[in-house]
């Protein structure tokens, strides 16, 4: 009990100042994410282990705590790429996105990474599980060229089992064909 | 809890000598046979837990006439349109003349008995009216509590005598049943009866599951989970309720079958961005890698005798079927139409491959024979997939999502005929069928 305690007083300011963070910065051309949409669901309370590498945060004025998640974001410019129909390649942005992630996560070498691949709902469901970790494993081989540890890396696809928004439109679609780069710890 | 449902033999005779009537299956139905559902009598008046015996014989002709309707094959006459009351003398000797002025060709009745035990005894009989002969009968003794198998045996027993193929009304479907905004649905593992009946929840819903399919005994199900964020192939056992990992692998293990004879297992896994296709003896625990080749290998699926293995591989730049020896030699590609082909699931007849049909912006299930030839497309949807077969290989269950919307389970007869939607409590998706029950 005391140690769920302790851990929620040192993940809440965090939480608070993601939240804030999120909403004054605009990522690039798309449309604003809600923040319960970018971070996902935590599946275990974040282990007060992971917080190693980010103890004592200090707030610096305006700008987003340095190692957190809104600071990952902020600093790569966006937590996920996105994809062509049926396709895992890689563009020129995302390229640079993952560039971005890369530099940052060399800035934290204590923080371990999970990619998430997805799928649009335009496809059988078993290939588009195959699909998504093709995606989250391009966006890993990538990181990992760009000098980040493998040990550090780990991929999860849930092919079209979790879109990012509702719709059946081609904006939705794309939307959902994505690979989203969640640090662990950093929420 | 087993039912048991032991043909009395000894207490009905033997079938008799063979009639004329008879349901063609394989020409497109144009008129379903009309027939006679009324309720059974009762034989005694002994009361049971599951009602007295009056009262299942007109529960039990009720499920029995709802069985043959839905194959599409029968027409069931309205109650309403009959005044034939039968006694338990007319189900031996069925007032034919009656039948036949309300133009019934068939007729299903028989009698219906509390047991000292508390259990029950359906005696079921079918004619062919015009003839005035007897077409089958059997008897079963069961529970009563499993009166609603009896009455799905009775109803298998006329399907089988009427079109000469295996009934499948006594089975059941396992599922995955949907709730919840799309970007969070919850999903459960639920079984039912193959009518939709005895409907239950087998997860709660806290893990992500995907692709149930029953073992061969239907005592165990192979499906895949998200617990623990870790997705893999797992074994859920139906009489204890026990769930568990098939085992730790280097990456995703996902859409997994059993082999017909229910030793191995056959499913996918992805490392490093390669999806192959594996088999695991489920009790050496050996694993064996079946393709090599790089891209997606997936939705893998034996052949009834074992022997052979068809999945879909995007080898040759898209989805499409492709059918390789079980220990995974002689990979040759069988789907050559238009579009994708994907899913496939071959028929526990052997004679025909369902599978998910893409192309043009829908989504159709499809059958062809297991060399590619003969390919029909029997749906066309915004989305139907997850083809899944009647355990006589004459149906097929499957699922169809709207665009943007719900999902649910449909059938339809391998003819292509009798679309049907299947009921379920909510929406549902990736159904499995299960044999038929012993």
């Amino acid at each position: 009990m005391k140690g769920l305690l302790m851990s929620k007083r040192l993940i809440l300011p965090l939480l608070i100042a993601a939240t804030v963070s999120a909403c004054a910065t605009k990522t690039k051309d798309l449309p604003p994410q809600p923040v319960s949409e970018a971070a996902p669901p935590p599946a275990t309370p974040t282990a007060p282990a992971d917080s190693g590498g980010m103890a004592a945060p200090e707030p610096v004025g305006n700008s987003n705590v340095p190692g957190s998640y809104a600071d990952f974001v902020a600093q790569s410019g966006s937590d996920k790429i996105l994809f062509e129909y049926d396709s895992y390649e890689l563009d020129e942005e995302d390229r640079a996105v993952l560039g971005k992630q890369a530099e940052w996560l060399a800035r934290y070498p204590a923080l371990k990474v999970t990619i998430e691949g997805h799928a649009d709902e335009r496809g059988t469901r078993e290939y588009n599980l195959a699909l998504g970790d093709r995606r989250a494993t391009a966006a890993k081989n990538f990181l990992a060229a760009q000098g980040v540890a493998t040990s550090r890396l780990s991929v999860i696809s849930y092919g079209k089992e979790r879109p990012a928004v509702e719709g059946a439109d081609e904006a939705a679609l794309a939307q959902n064909r994505r690979a989203v780069t969640v640090i662990a710890g950093a929420r | 809890m087993r039912i048991l449902l032991a043909p009395l033999l000894a207490a009905l005779a033997a079938t008799p000598a063979a009639a004329q009537l008879r349901v063609d299956i394989n020409s497109g139905i144009a008129q379903p046979l009309p027939i006679a559902v009324p309720a059974f009598p009762a034989a005694n008046d002994a009361a049971t837990d599951a009602g007295t015996p009056a009262e299942l014989g007109a529960r039990i002709a009720a499920v029995i006439a709802a069985d043959l309707k839905s194959s599409g094959l029968f027409r069931p006459l309205d109650p309403a349109a009959f005044t034939t009351v039968v006694g338990v003398a007319d189900t031996v000797r069925p007032q034919f003349d009656a039948w036949r002025t309300v133009a019934a060709q068939a007729l299903v009745t028989g009698t219906v008995s509390a047991n000292p035990d508390g259990g029950i005894t359906l005696a079921c009989y079918g004619y062919d009216v015009f003839a005035g002969q007897e077409l089958a009968r059997q008897g079963f003794v069961t529970t009563a509590a499993g009166w609603r198998r009896a009455a799905h045996k009775c109803a298998d027993l006329v399907y089988s005598r009427l079109t000469g193929e295996s009934g499948y009304f006594d089975s059941r479907i396992v599922y995955v049943s949907e709730t919840g905004a799309r970007t969070k649905r919850i999903k459960r593992l639920a079984v039912m009866d193959q009518d939709g009946a005895n409907h239950r929840f087998l997860t709660a819903g806290q893990a992500l599951v995907l692709t149930p399919r029953f073992a061969p005994n239907q005592q165990t199900i192979t499906y895949m989970s998200f617990e623990a964020n870790r997705p893999r192939v797992w074994l859920y056992t139906l009489g204890s309720g026990r769930q568990a990992a098939i085992g730790e692998f280097a990456g995703m293990s996902f859409a997994p079958r059993f082999s017909p004879d229910g030793t191995t297992l056959v499913f996918s896994m992805s490392v490093g961005g390669n999806t192959d296709v594996y088999k695991l003896n489920l009790a050496s625990r050996a694993l064996t890698r079946l393709t090599t080749q790089p891209g997606i290998d997936t939705s893998p699926s034996f052949s009834p005798d074992g022997s052979r293995i068809v999945f879909e591989s995007d080898r040759g730049g898209s989805q499409q079927l492709y059918v390789m020896a079980a220990d995974g030699s002689g990979q040759n590609r069988v789907s050559f139409g238009e579009g994708r082909s994907a899913s496939p699931v071959w028929s526990p007849r052997g004679d025909l491959i369902a599978f998910t049909r893409i192309g043009g912006g829908r989504f159709g299930i499809g059958v062809m024979r297991p060399d590619g030839s003969g390919e029909r497309l029997l749906t066309n949807g915004y989305q139907d997939e997850g083809a899944t077969w009647s355990p006589n290989g004459r149906v097929i269950l499957f699922q169809r999502t709207m665009r943007g919307g719900r999902t649910d389970l449909r059938s339809v007869d391998v003819s292509g005929q009798n679309e049907r939607q299947v009921p379920t409590p909510l929406d549902g998706s990736d159904p499995a069928w299960s044999p038929l029950l012993p």
